[in-house]
């Protein structure tokens, strides 16, 4: 993955973007597992809080929302520690092109492993928590604005701990903290539009959070890459 | 962040003079090491002496609230910790920030050494506000905005100490560690904004209030002197940390040789 000297920048990220992809594509369970563990957390709820259709309803979203915060967290790790451990990331934090574009290239495709396949799930467990018509497609909505945040947060705490040999509860204390505002936001707009209420601004400060992370996450998250490879 | 990377700027650089040798002087540790010993007993007497006065006032001299009873009396605890809590927050991040631009040994130790400290605080404030709960909203625990925003705070403070402790090289330590608090500080206005718009229960604020505050002046008084208090015993408690750490992590140089054996 040494971009030559003509690469341009962008064919730098969409190389990396692409070589991340098709590495996930060819270990299948990469991009099921966080979609199974997605279903099995949401299902689990039902069956310890109540079958009952109208709290469903309520607690649905809320529990939709955090089963996806915790099935990206499980597959956060992988964003940098293959890399780290074959030293590919090195190589990266060397070549000639900013590491904090080539760090959003791996979030990109990262987003595109789990984030996206979550989305496309996500009306069926829609209709599981027995949600609205209106409902589901809020929930889509701020799950598309709001998972490419968790995805770009998500890499600062994975670029921390990557030098850290047993690093998966620390970097869930790290993380699970700092998605407070995306799982407030991304909720309030669902509950709202259950409510009657307009759901927009929920859903705009949400995409005020995602574009304020893509600014400046990639920046922090290939300082953090910096630290853990020297 | 590139800037980080550029070799940091020559430690006695003569061409800027004197006025930033005041700042240069923090670099070295022999000399903040006096600096901390010499403060830290200052502060803390000036700490004993102000909460003595403070409690006394606070909880002989001023009347009980009309609504409140005495239960109310727990802000002299309370709400200066709730203060340091989030002022110990944001001075570490800066510590923490020195420390990864200007590579300042002694800013990291300051702010690892502040954590802890930041913690506690954000333990009170927690634990103050739950026992004040308990009379005046019925219940020791509310998902309350500002008791949310505690909560965080305390994930983000042991957030810092786990991953500062988890690497065993001291630098890289406090690189990553400062890179979390400065993610954190810019990160804590936004937590605290969500989880206000979330929920509040809160009484609002009675002391930092435009058209003057609405508390009355024999509470006031008590509630500032404790501030103080707290304030003057946070400086004595991270000088003091700080001049342990210090003596660790000099062990082996000249000046604490000098200063343990004569």
């Amino acid at each position: 993955m040494q971009p030559s000297q003509g690469t341009g920048l962008g064919q730098a990220m969409i190389a990396i973007a692409r070589r991340d992809l098709l590495i996930s594509l060819r270990s299948r369970g990469e991009i099921l597992l966080p979609v199974l563990f997605f279903i099995i957390v949401v299902s689990l709820f039902p069956l310890s809080i109540t079958p009952d259709p109208t709290l469903l309803g309520k607690f649905g979203p809320g529990i939709i929302w955090v089963a996806a915060l915790l099935a990206t967290l499980l597959a956060l790790d992988g964003v940098f520690r293959p890399d780290y451990e074959d030293g590919t990331l090195e190589q990266l934090a060397l070549g000639p092109h900013p590491l904090s574009m080539m760090v959003l290239a791996k979030s990109v495709a990262h987003w595109l492993v789990t984030g996206l396949p979550l989305l496309i799930i996500s009306p069926l467990l829609g209709i599981l928590m027995q949600l609205s018509a209106l409902g589901i497609k809020v929930m889509m909505l701020s799950l598309l604005i709001g998972t490419p945040a968790l995805s770009l947060l998500g890499a600062v705490g994975v670029g921390l701990t990557v030098g850290i040999r047993k690093s998966g509860s620390l970097l869930s204390l790290l993380v699970l903290p700092l998605y407070v505002p995306i799982l407030i936001f991304g909720t309030g707009a669902v509950h709202a539009a259950a409510l009657g209420l307009p759901y927009s601004a929920h859903l705009m400060l949400l995409a005020a959070f995602s574009l304020f992370s893509l600014a400046v996450c990639p920046i922090a998250s290939a300082s953090a890459v910096r630290v853990s490879v020297s | 962040m590139n800037q980080v990377i550029t070799p940091p700027a020559p430690k006695n650089s003569a061409s800027k003079g004197r006025k930033w040798r005041w700042f240069h002087r923090f670099g070295s540790p022999a000399w903040v090491y006096r600096f901390a010993s010499n403060w830290a007993p200052r502060f803390g007497v000036v700490a004993g002496v102000l909460f003595l006065i403070g409690l006394y006032q606070g909880l002989v001299v001023a009347p009980p609230d009309y609504q409140m009873g005495d239960s109310y009396r727990i802000i002299f605890v309370h709400v200066p910790s709730a203060w340091l809590s989030m002022f110990s927050y944001f001075v570490m991040a800066v510590a923490a920030a020195i420390g990864l631009v200007w590579r300042m040994k002694v800013a990291n130790i300051t702010a690892r050494s502040i954590a802890p400290l930041g913690a506690l605080f954000t333990f009170c404030a927690l634990v103050t506000g739950s026992l004040w709960g308990k009379p005046t909203w019925g219940t020791y625990w509310v998902w309350d905005a500002r008791l949310t925003s505690e909560l965080i705070l305390l994930f983000l403070f042991i957030g810092f100490i786990a991953l500062h402790d988890a690497f065993e090289d001291r630098r890289t330590a406090a690189r990553a560690s400062a890179i979390l608090a400065i993610v954190g500080v810019v990160n804590l206005p936004i937590i605290h904004f969500s989880v206000e718009w979330w929920n509040t229960l809160h009484q609002g604020s009675t002391v930092t209030r435009l058209d003057g505050p609405t508390i009355d002046s024999r509470m006031l008084s008590p509630l500032l002197i404790m501030f103080l208090a707290f304030n003057f015993y946070f400086a004595a408690a991270v000088l003091n940390r700080l001049r342990v750490s210090l003596l660790d992590l000099e062990r082996k140089t000249n000046w604490v040789k000098e200063l343990v054996h004569g």
